[in-house]
């Protein structure tokens, strides 16, 4: 049974995420139904990492001129702040070309770009993954944020300007290398798994060995907004409850309303 | 003089009193240059635009600098085999006669028939069907009559049908020109040599014409009518067959039977009371088998953002209501103060979101039917029912359009309450049945309901 399992494994790094079927056909073994149920129930799970992006922008006050008057950093970071490079190669962020070299590639964790200019603009974030992952990017589109919503002139040096963004990137059909290496990470959701399945711990030398990846003592953390799906939860739980409520009594009406004129043509005759 | 004398009239009479606008000075005093009865032909009026080019007039003019004379000279034409000589009328300029071929020379065309040779007949063109007698015959009257078969044909002496006669032409002349080409190259770009005379499309086409113009008007009412239903139809089968290509072999054939008798039904009848009851079956089917096709595809993504997945789930389930229902949808999200987007789309968020926009386009069709059941409950009776009596349906739409904003802000917490109280009372029975349950299942609860 390891034998296979890590037979699997090894498969997606040399030839990319294969689909699950095919992988299980190059298995040579007697477990080969067995493979085949778990391959089918693997196709309907998903991996969900939450992430944050967008930007914050400083007022460079004294400082500012005509061509440079905000400092900003748009970023890509994980909800929890945790380290976003188990899942993301590299991500790409498109400038306006006005700016030299417009396409900046950042190629690890964390996926951020500092750049200091005047105008607001359409910044579009190509994510890349890693090979076992999916071959294919992600786009990510944030309006870059300098001023302020009032016109009050509240330009303050201290306080920033803050838009962020929360999305969850949604990954379909998850390859068993990929589960096997993120299964215990925290910045991923993992997809409830059937319990006969069974993945090979991987060694977890990530954490400790190179230069962290995650946000939490980032420099900018203080200003990272908190999203909580309780509210939106809460909001859309009363909101159903309502209208179901109207449905409801909609549904007696209509009923009365059959009623009373089944009566009237019965009386008609 | 004038026609006023003809008829007997008197002059002056009271139609030109009667003129009102314009003054009576004007009529009377004629510009000079043009003549009296020619003024009064435009109305008495001067025109908009100058009838005359200015231009023109300073030409003539300049004209007159050489001396004109019209001769009687003879003539010859270029376009003719003798040498008649004609006289006409000729513009001399100064004593010079103008020169060059009579100016309808150029318009004698003809067409090229190919000539062909005894041997050249012997060896290509001889056909069982054809004489060399009635070949040398037709391709001297096409050449008389360039190529007019409809002429030729009436003058053929033994009786060929036009594409008879088409068809030995054109393919003794593909022939010959075949035969005569150095290369098959040079003449393979020839018309003739690249698209045949096809004599028995040619009579198939034309039977096909002659029946078409022979279309009564009832006929071609009815053809218009045959092919709207089939290109009808057909959309139908194609925009339910792409919804259940992906996946779920199943669901496609009820998906595409419901699809088919919406297709039909929503055709067929227009303004009938009944689409209430059609209405629903057609909706609970559809926005099922649309959300599976959303999955599919989404997977087939491999990784996609999940407020991109929420969006395509939205538009699977509203893509059967109309803009104005979706318009609605939104407004009662509004006022129930939820985000039309969701600002933390999470799994359960998003599912929420879902469902809740889903039941509150089951609210929207709910409130329809109301509308459709008061309407005929009113036609039903002379009475008020509980609204006003005998409103047309269109006022009761924009009546219902305020009974929409149910959700106002204000009446939140009030109608929060009550209602809440009455959901308790009932016991919350199941609600997953379809919208349009059958009347006689309801009738008892009626008395209680009223309490």
């Amino acid at each position: 049974m390891p034998q296979n399992q890590t037979h699997g494994a090894d498969q997606p790094d040399i030839a990319g995420p294969t689909p699950k079927s095919q992988r299980t056909k190059m298995v040579k073994s007697s477990d080969d139904n067995e493979n085949k149920i778990l391959a089918k129930k693997l196709k309907d799970s998903e991996i969900c990492v939450p992430i944050v992006y967008g930007n914050i922008a400083f007022w460079l006050g004294k400082k500012a001129s005509e061509y440079q008057s905000h400092k900003w950093t748009v970023y890509v970071r994980s909800s929890t702040n945790e380290d976003l490079g188990v899942v993301i190669k590299r991500a790409v962020f498109q400038l306006h070309s006005s700016f030299n070299n417009p396409m900046r590639v950042v190629e690890g964790p964390p996926f951020e770009l500092s750049e200091s200019g005047w105008g607001e603009f359409e910044i579009v974030i190509t994510l890349h993954f890693h090979g076992d992952v999916t071959e294919k990017p992600l786009h990510l589109y944030h309006r870059l944020k300098l001023y302020p919503e009032e016109e009050s002139g509240s330009l303050s040096m201290k306080k920033p300007v803050v838009v962020e963004s929360y999305d969850e990137i949604v990954l379909s059909e998850p390859s068993e290398g990929f589960l096997a290496r993120v299964q215990n990470h925290p910045a991923i959701i993992m997809p409830r798994l059937p319990s006969s399945f069974a993945l090979p711990p991987v060694p977890m030398e990530d954490i400790n060995s190179g230069k962290r990846g995650d946000t939490k003592n980032h420099p900018l953390s203080q200003w990272f907004t908190n999203f909580s799906e309780a509210d939106e939860l809460l909001k859309l739980a009363a909101a159903r409850q309502q209208v179901q409520a109207h449905i409801a009594r909609l549904r007696r009406q209509l009923s009365l309303l059959d009623g009373q004129q089944q009566l009237k043509s019965a009386s008609d005759m | 003089m004038d026609a006023k004398d003809i008829l007997g009239l008197p002059k002056n009479a009271l139609p030109i009193q009667e003129k009102k606008s314009k003054p009576p000075k004007e009529t009377q005093r004629k510009p000079d240059g043009i003549s009296r009865e020619v003024y009064a032909l435009t109305g008495g009026l001067a025109p908009l635009m100058p009838s005359v080019d200015v231009n023109q007039l300073k030409r003539k003019a300049q004209s007159e600098n050489e001396k004109i004379t019209w001769q009687w000279l003879p003539f010859t034409n270029s376009a003719r085999k003798d040498n008649l000589q004609l006289y006409h009328w000729v513009r001399v300029v100064n004593g010079v006669p103008p020169t060059g071929d009579y100016s309808f020379a150029k318009y004698n065309k003809s067409v090229d028939v190919i000539k062909y040779t005894d041997e050249e007949y012997e060896k290509y063109l001889v056909d069982p069907a054809w004489t060399k007698e009635e070949t040398d015959r037709l391709f001297d009257l096409c050449e008389r009559f360039d190529l007019r078969f409809t002429v030729i044909a009436d003058r053929f002496p033994s009786s060929k049908t036009v594409e008879e006669l088409k068809n030995r032409f054109y393919s003794v002349s593909r022939a010959i020109l075949i035969a005569r080409a150095p290369s098959p190259g040079d003449v393979i770009v020839h018309p003739l040599v690249k698209e045949p005379y096809n004599v028995s499309q040619e009579i198939e086409r034309k039977r096909a014409l002659s029946m078409v113009l022979s279309h009564t008007k009832q006929q071609e009412r009815r053809d218009v009518e045959v092919l709207a239903e089939a290109k009808r139809i057909s959309e139908a089968r194609k925009t339910a067959k792409a919804a259940e290509e992906p996946e779920l072999p199943v669901m496609a054939d009820s998906g595409h039977d419901v699809t088919d008798r919406a297709a039909v039904a929503a055709a067929a009848d227009s303004i009938s009371p009944t689409p209430s009851t059609q209405f629903p079956s057609a909706t609970t089917a559809n926005p099922v088998s649309e959300t599976a096709s959303v999955v599919a595809s989404l997977r087939m993504l491999q990784v996609y953002l999940r407020s991109y997945a929420l969006e395509q789930m939205v538009q699977a389930a509203s893509s059967s209501a109309g803009l104005r229902t979706i318009k609605r949808v939104e407004q009662t999200l509004q006022d129930l103060g939820v985000n039309l987007k969701p600002k933390v789309p999470t799994r359960a968020v998003c599912a929420e979101h879902l469902e809740l926009r889903k039941e509150i386009l089951t609210l929207l069709s709910l409130q329809k039917q109301l509308q459709y059941k008061e309407a005929e409950g009113s036609s039903y009776r002379d009475g008020s029912y509980a609204e006003t009596p005998g409103t047309p349906p269109p006022k009761r739409l924009q009546r219902a359009a305020d009974l929409d904003r149910t959700f106002t802000p204000d009446s939140l917490s009030f109608g929060g309450e009550r209602i809440g109280k009455r959901d308790q009372k009932r016991k919350g029975p199941g609600r997953s049945e379809a919208p349009s349950s059958p009347a006689q299942s309801k009738r008892p609860r009626k008395y209680k309901a009223s309490e």
